[in-house]
């Protein structure tokens, strides 16, 4: 389902990094780094918690907005009930819907912030996402001080938390469109291989969004994926050129962005809902601002499993949700 | 796309994992862990003036604590990643799973935090380990006659 926009737009964004992702080469588009990963809290969930409050506060100083004056807070992460949203929902007091798409999660939230913003049911929107490296380790793999080994497909979950405030105030960034992914199975079962299980989900959206644009891969500057890893980028050129015929030359991968790949021990590289954002928000939509890029199709993807599901050996689906930025200068 | 088709695909992307070099590191650092084992238990044997056997034990204990105490210090988990199983398969390895999961679980409380979750990695190594005792202490009476 593609929806096009005609009066939506990012008026500004927040991001907040971990020590890992403050050592990557995309430093300086942080708006905050922390220099530890428990940030002066007890626990790695109070920690996840504590820095996306912190990320939202940052984005109403920056668009100098009382939180009174935002209609809705749209907000995921990857922890269990997505309790880093619902508690930070529970602080700020205003209308809530919490969303659970993995690693997808942000354009998701774009996703549903611009066609409520589109259809006037609201004038400003936050969207915001979060992860955090330790609770992910927890939650779906093993205690963080265990460290064993994994294998070099394997990913690191990006610490940050991101916000967007999505206005029909005009700004520098449009969003022009958006697809609304359909949920993939690729029949892979290795959680150790996201790349692999999410490669299908981001071509069928990609595919699905060109088409119902009438647009050529051509016409975008860059097509950015969310988490596929230095490998899942490779198996996606592939599959989409011998699936659907379509070559992506101009495609990019932010889990490949996000650290420096060759130096720091990241195995393929980033993934977490952070870690598209973390790259969009700072980096993309400065280069954006500046002419250097004019449009720009974001596709998050996230694969839908638990550990328990892992552990009965089921497949893992994915899903992938396109978000189509403009420069608007 | 069937799935042999896409699992080709995947094949030729997915980097080949070094198996040699991982075994030929987990080798040398397990058996620099024997041999370290071997010299606790005997300077125990000679400064304590006690049997080899208990010597052993000492040496047990001290290789346990030092386990539990890198991984609280927070470093072992950078030593495991590299050196892997010759880390993990030696008692450091057992101690070091048990401290890791109390460590986590610690700030959900004593009982359903650290006491239900303490096990959690190392509670198969357990299990296991007690299991195949008796399967090979049966085997040990039947074929050799105890």
């Amino acid at each position: 389902m593609t929806q096009e926009y005609e009066n939506v737009y990012i008026n500004d964004t927040a991001t907040i990094s971990g020590t890992y992702e403050a050592k990557g080469p995309l430093s300086n588009f942080f708006d905050k780094s922390y220099n530890d990963l428990y940030f002066g809290s007890k626990s790695w969930e109070d920690a996840e918690i504590k820095m996306l409050g912190e990320c939202i506060d940052i984005l109403l100083q920056k668009t100098k907005k009382k939180i009174s004056n935002i209609d809705a807070l749209i907000s995921g992460d990857l922890l269990n009930q997505i309790v880093s949203s619902s508690f930070n929902a529970s602080k700020v007091g205003i209308p809530f819907i919490g969303i659970y798409a993995a690693c997808s999660t942000s354009t998701l939230g774009l996703l549903i912030a611009s066609n409520m913003i589109e259809a006037k049911q609201a004038k400003s929107i936050i969207t915001s996402v979060s992860s955090h490296n330790c609770t992910s380790e927890k939650q779906f793999r093993q205690p963080v001080e265990y460290g064993g080994p994994k294998p070099k497909t394997a990913t690191f979950t990006v610490t940050g938390a991101a916000s967007a405030l999505v206005s029909s105030k005009k700004s520098k960034i449009r969003i022009t469109s958006s697809t609304l992914g359909s949920v993939v199975d690729s029949g892979v079962k290795d959680a150790f291989n996201m790349g692999a299980v999410m490669a299908p989900a981001a071509a069928k959206t990609i595919y699905t969004h060109l088409v119902n644009t009438k647009t050529k891969v051509g016409d975008y500057d860059l097509i950015l994926t969310g988490d596929l890893g230095r490998y899942g980028k490779d198996i996606l050129k592939d599959y989409m050129e011998k699936e659907y015929g379509i070559e992506l030359n101009n495609l990019d991968d932010t889990a490949c962005m996000i650290y420096d790949i060759d130096k720091q021990d990241v195995y393929a590289g980033g993934s977490g809902p952070a870690c598209i954002p973390l790259v969009t928000y700072g980096y993309i939509l400065d280069k954006m601002k500046k002419g250097k890029l004019k449009k720009v199709l974001m596709v998050a993807t996230g694969s839908l499993h638990s550990q328990v599901t892992v552990n009965l050996k089921k497949t893992i689906p994915a899903v992938s949700h396109a978000i189509c930025l403009e420069a608007n200068l | 796309m069937e799935i042999n088709k896409y699992n080709a695909i995947v094949k030729k992307h997915t980097p080949k994992e070094n198996i040699l070099l991982n075994c030929l590191i987990s080798f040398i650092v397990g058996g620099f862990m024997g041999v370290v084992g071997e010299i606790l238990i005997e300077l125990y044997a000679y400064y304590l003036h006690i049997p080899t056997k208990e010597a052993s034990t000492f040496m047990i204990i001290t290789l346990v604590f030092l386990g539990c105490f890198f991984t609280a210090l927070g470093f072992f988990d950078n030593w495991v990643r590299f050196a892997k199983c010759g880390l993990i398969v030696p008692i450091t390895g057992f101690a070091h799973a048990m401290m890791s999961a109390a460590l986590e679980y610690r700030r959900e409380g004593f009982v359903t935090g650290l006491g239900s979750n303490m096990f959690k990695l190392a509670g198969s190594v357990i299990l296991f380990g007690v299991v195949s005792a008796y399967v090979f202490g049966i085997l040990r009476i039947i074929l050799m006659g105890g």
